[in-house]
């Protein structure tokens, strides 16, 4: 789809000679046509970029290549000409590859981290002290599966082993302040 | 009527001939609502505090997150992309609400025309932006959208000094002889004050958005204030 969409308009060699406002000429119509499809690719470039936005965050992905890339001048809203729209319509492109590769790679890295997982379970005793966390399984919260000697030295010992999952996240203020016995 | 109606039904704004060629499917929709003196930037009454509290408790972030895939937000965002806009830096309305919503915990309330304008953009997703309805020249074409330095001067004063982002060929907010803002932008001059009588909202609609949630945004925005004229 990429490969389609980077290639459907051709390039002008002066975008100052396709300004919307100065299209009288027989090279307008074109022009405008030109436009309107790179206006079109824009908008499925930004829908395609906002869903791929969404399912990094479900996925639990920090953030995305490009997302703190934004240009930080605000910007005076205008009319494109052709070569704007295409540097648009290319830095949107090249933010969802960047995007696509990312969640491609987190994908894979969490489907590895869930087999281990469940080789975990079923054969605990190979996994020693083997820790995964909720966040690289790409699940919420802040539990973490680990694998430890049931009873503890004796279970070390025995041979014993078993996966346990960690309960959930740290409370924000702590766990309060421990009550001191009166001295009366 | 308590001293203020809505006096006439959303107009459709004029749009300059070069802009509608190049983006169809843009438009804005004007109303005027006299008010009492002064009360336009009054503090809101607990009705319009308690509404905010509301709207408040169905924000998280997650909602704020996936918004960007619901179609009203996602049209401006495009629409913000087409015209030169970073939406990730100018972000449109309703995100701004929303983002402004989770780091302050809540949906601050300023006065009663910003919280009937915060009101619209949350319930219906389009903003709304209001001016003193004194500064807007009525008379055909009345309000609409143009291209600056074709004709108008900016703000209130028609100097033709051009405020923030109304820079020669940008996309601004006019009337026949002056520049409100820049699309999308605050106003430049001519914001309700004390003396305010009646106030002139609107509201800008984009390919992807129906004209039903911009009418909508209007009359919400519209009957918040006239309603809290009866106070």
């Amino acid at each position: 789809m990429q490969d389609k969409v980077l290639t459907a308009v051709p390039t002008f060699a002066d975008p100052a000679a396709a300004r919307p406002a100065e299209d009288a000429g027989a090279a307008g119509p074109a022009h405008a046509a030109a436009r309107r499809t790179l206006r079109a690719q824009i908008a499925l470039l930004e829908s395609e970029l906002a869903q791929a936005f969404v399912t990094a965050f479900e996925m639990r992905i920090g953030s995305l290549p490009g997302a703190d890339a934004a240009s930080p001048h605000r910007g005076t809203p205008r009319l494109l000409d052709l070569g704007e729209l295409e540097q648009v319509r290319d830095e949107l492109a090249g933010r969802l590859t960047d995007a696509r590769a990312l969640l491609a790679a987190a994908t894979d890295e969490q489907a590895g981290k869930r087999e281990l997982l469940a080789r975990m379970q079923l054969e605990p005793g190979r996994h020693r002290f083997t820790r995964i966390s909720c966040r690289e399984l790409g699940e919420p919260g802040c539990g973490v599966w680990h694998v430890r000697p049931r009873l503890g030295l004796v279970g070390m010992l025995m041979g014993w082993w078993q996966v346990k999952l960690s309960s959930g996240c740290p409370l924000a203020g702590g766990r309060g302040r421990r009550r001191m016995p009166s001295r009366s | 009527m308590s001293g203020s109606e809505v006096s006439v039904g959303p107009r459709r704004g004029t749009i300059d001939p070069t802009v509608a060629a190049e983006l169809p499917g843009l438009r804005l929709d004007w109303l005027t609502v006299t008010v009492r003196r002064g009360s336009a930037v009054a503090a809101s009454g607990p009705e319009l505090a308690a509404r905010l509290r509301t709207l408040s408790d169905r924000y998280r972030g997650a909602t704020v997150i996936a918004m960007r895939t619901h179609p009203i937000p996602r049209a401006y965002r495009t629409f913000y992309r087409q015209i030169g806009l970073d939406p990730d830096v100018d972000r449109i309305p309703s995100e701004q609400a929303a983002t402004a919503r989770l780091l302050q915990g809540g949906f601050a309330s300023a006065d009663l025309l910003s919280d009937a304008c915060l009101v619209a953009v949350v319930e219906t997703g389009v903003p709304v932006w209001a001016l003193d309805a004194s500064a807007v020249d009525p008379a055909p074409p009345g309000l609409g959208i143009g291209l600056a330095g074709a004709g108008a001067g900016a703000g209130a004063g028609g100097g033709g000094g051009a405020g923030a982002g109304t820079g020669e060929g940008s996309l601004v907010i006019r009337d026949r002889r002056v520049v409100h803002a820049a699309l999308f932008g605050m106003p430049l001059a001519g914001e309700p004050g004390p003396s305010t009588t009646a106030v002139t909202l609107y509201s800008l609609g984009v390919p992807g958005v129906p004209q039903i949630h911009i009418e909508e945004a209007l009359w919400c925005a519209a009957e918040l204030l006239s309603s809290a004229q009866g106070r």
